[in-house]
C-alpha cells in the first residue's frame, strides 16, 4: 500500500480513519479501513457496487454506527462528537435528496432555515445563480431534469458552508453534459477550500477529480496514493502509435454543444 | 431537549403542510371511504337498522369520524416512507438539526391533515342531517378524544412508515384498521350480535371511543365508558410510541 501522508498533522487533516469496521449481521461490509484526507482536497473513493463505499460515507456522516475503529471528521470524533460532525459536514447521497413537491428555491431555503442560518432568502438566490438553476428555482422539482436535480443536491449541500462534503457517486445517472456540470461545481468546492470525499464507480471521474484516490474493495482500501502513484504500480509505459479517434463523449458534447447550462433540459 | 427542536419542527412542518396544499387529493382520496360510508349507510341500509334512537346519521357519525382518521393516517406512513426512499430523511439526519424533530413534523402533519378531513366529514354529515346539541365542553372533548385517537394512530403509522419495504406495504397496515369499527358499535348497537362478537366488539377500543363520542353528541352521561376511551387512546399512543421509537432508531443508531 502506497502512504503518502507521513507530514499530516490533525489540522491539516479533514478526515482520519482508522481500523473501521461495519457488518451487517452476518455481512462484513468494512474490514478495516483505514484512510486520510487532507484540508481541502478531493479525495475519491473508488469501487464497484457493493465494495461498502456507501457504508463508509454513512459511518463518516453518522448516518451508522460503526463496530470497531476510530473516525474523526474535521477533528470530531464520529461517535463520541456527532453533532460537531454533523456541523462539519453535509451529505449529498447516492440519490438527489430534494424535496420534488417544493421549488427549487424553497428546497434552499428549508436547508438553510435547517442550518439555522439568516437571510436565508438571499443565501438561495445566490445559490439558484451560481448553479444556473435561477430561471428554474420558481419551478417545482419534479419538473427538473436529472442534471439540474443534481445541481440542486450539490448546492443544497453548501448552506452554510461546511468545511467537508460528502459526494456518494454525484453522477450515476447523468447525461454526460450533466456530468461535467457537477464536475466543475466539484472543482470549484475544493478551489474555496472545502474538503470533498467523493465516491465513483466511474474511473474517469476520479482520475479528473481526485487530488488521491483509494481503491475500496470488498471491505478493504487495496491503494491510496495520487494518480500518478497508482499509475506507477503498473509496468512503465509502454511506447505504441495509435489513431486518435474521437470518443463518442466528444461527437456527442460537439453535436449538443456544451455552452448549454442546461437550464431547458 | 435540543435547543432547536421547536424551531426545526416548525420549519419541517411547514414543508410539510405544504406537500398537503399541493396535493390536496390526500386529503380527498382520505375523505372518500367514509363519505361513501355514510351514504350507504344512512341512504341505502340505515333504513333497515334499528338503534333504539332516532336519526341513523347520528348515531352513525362518530364511527365514520374515527374511521376518517384511520384513512388519513396511512397517508403518514407513506410521506415518511417517502422521505426515507428519496434520501432527504438521511439529508435531515446528517444535518446539525434536531434529529426528533423530522418525526416530530410528521406526525404534526398528521393531525392537522386528519383534522381537516374530520371537518370535511362533519360538514358532509351536517349537509345529511346530522344535529347535535352539545355545547362548547361536549365539542372540546369530542375535539381531544379525536385528537388523542389520531396522534395514537398516528405514532402507530410511523413504525410501517420507518420499517416498510414498499410503498403499499407502507400504507397496507391501515385497512385493518378501517375495518374494526364494522365489529363495534359504531354501525349498529353491539347486543344484536352472536356471544363471541359480541364480546370483541364491545372490548375494543372503537366501541367505548364511539359510545363516548355519541354520548357527548347527544348529551348524554359519558359514564365510566370515558374512562375507558381516553385509557385505550393513551395506552396506544404510548405502546406505538414505543415501538416506533425502537423502529427509528434501529434505523438510525
Amino acid at each position: 500500500m502506497l502512504t503518502g501522508m507521513s507530514t499530516s498533522s490533525t489540522e491539516q487533516t479533514a478526515i482520519r480513519v482508522r481500523d473501521l469496521e461495519k457488518s451487517f449481521k452476518e455481512l462484513k461490509v468494512l474490514r478495516g479501513v483505514d484512510i486520510e484526507v487532507a484540508r481541502g482536497s478531493i479525495f475519491a473513493l473508488l469501487g464497484s457496487n457493493g465494495a461498502g463505499k456507501t457504508t463508509l460515507v454513512k459511518v463518516l456522516s453518522t448516518l451508522l454506527r460503526a463496530d470497531a475503529g476510530t473516525a474523526l471528521v474535521n477533528g470530531f470524533d464520529v461517535a463520541a462528537r456527532a453533532a460537531d460532525v454533523r456541523e462539519s459536514i453535509s451529505l449529498t447521497g447516492q440519490f438527489a435528496a430534494v424535496d420534488e413537491i417544493l421549488t427549487g428555491r424553497e428546497n434552499l431555503i428549508l436547508i438553510a432555515r435547517l442550518r439555522h442560518l439568516k437571510d436565508v432568502a438571499t443565501i438561495a438566490d445566490d445559490l439558484l445563480l451560481r448553479f444556473s438553476l435561477t430561471e428554474a428555482g420558481g419551478r417545482r422539482v419534479a419538473t427538473y431534469s436529472g442534471g439540474m436535480r443534481r445541481r440542486l443536491d450539490i448546492a443544497m449541500s453548501l448552506i452554510g458552508n461546511p468545511p467537508v462534503i460528502f459526494l456518494d457517486e454525484p453522477t450515476t445517472g447523468l447525461d454526460p453534459e450533466g456530468r461535467l456540470d457537477v464536475w466543475q461545481a466539484i472543482q470549484e468546492l475544493a478551489q474555496g477550500g472545502t474538503t470533498v470525499l467523493l465516491t465513483t464507480q466511474y474511473l474517469d471521474e476520479a482520475e479528473h477529480l481526485a487530488d488521491r484516490i483509494a481503491i475500496l474493495h470488498q471491505g478493504r482500501i487495496i491503494v491510496n496514493g495520487t494518480l500518478d502513484e497508482l499509475k506507477r504500480l503498473l509496468p512503465p509505459a509502454k511506447v505504441e502509435y495509435v489513431e486518435k479517434q474521437p470518443t463518442l463523449e466528444d461527437v456527442f458534447l460537439s453535436l449538443v454543444g456544451t455552452a448549454t447550462n442546461g437550464e431547458q433540459r | 431537549m435540543n435547543k432547536h427542536f421547536l424551531g426545526d419542527t416548525a420549519v419541517l412542518l411547514g414543508r410539510s403542510l405544504r406537500h398537503i396544499a399541493r396535493s390536496p387529493d390526500t386529503i380527498i382520496t382520505t375523505v372518500v371511504t367514509p363519505i361513501a360510508m355514510l351514504l350507504l349507510f344512512v341512504y341505502v341500509l340505515g333504513g333497515a337498522i334499528q338503534t333504539g334512537t332516532g336519526s341513523y346519521v347520528n348515531y352513525l357519525l362518530p364511527g365514520i369520524l374515527i374511521i376518517t382518521i384511520a384513512s388519513g393516517i396511512s397517508y403518514t406512513a407513506y410521506r415518511l416512507f417517502q422521505d426515507l426512499q428519496g434520501g432527504i430523511f438521511e439529508r435531515f439526519q446528517s444535518m446539525p438539526i434536531a434529529r426528533p424533530s423530522v418525526l416530530w413534523a410528521h406526525v404534526l402533519t398528521s393531525l392537522v391533515a386528519n383534522l381537516i378531513s374530520l371537518v370535511v366529514v362533519l360538514l358532509v354529515a351536517l349537509v345529511m342531517g346530522f344535529r347535535s346539541g352539545a355545547g362548547v365542553v361536549d365539542w372540546l372533548a369530542v375535539a381531544g378524544i379525536l385528537v388523542l385517537f389520531t396522534l395514537a394512530l398516528t405514532w402507530l403509522a410511523v413504525i410501517p412508515g420507518l420499517t416498510a419495504r414498499s410503498v403499499d406495504g407502507a400504507s397496507a397496515f391501515a385497512y385493518p384498521l378501517i375495518f374494526l369499527p364494522f365489529i363495534s358499535s359504531a354501525f349498529v348497537p353491539t347486543d344484536s350480535m352472536p356471544g363471541p362478537v359480541r364480546a370483541f366488539a364491545e372490548n375494543q377500543p372503537v366501541t367505548s371511543i364511539v359510545n363516548t363520542l355519541r354520548a357527548l353528541f347527544t348529551e348524554q352521561p359519558v359514564g365510566a365508558g370515558i374512562g375507558t376511551a381516553l385509557a385505550w387512546c393513551v395506552g396506544l399512543l404510548i405502546v406505538a410510541s414505543v415501538f416506533a421509537g425502537i423502529a427509528y432508531r434501529r434505523r438510525f443508531n
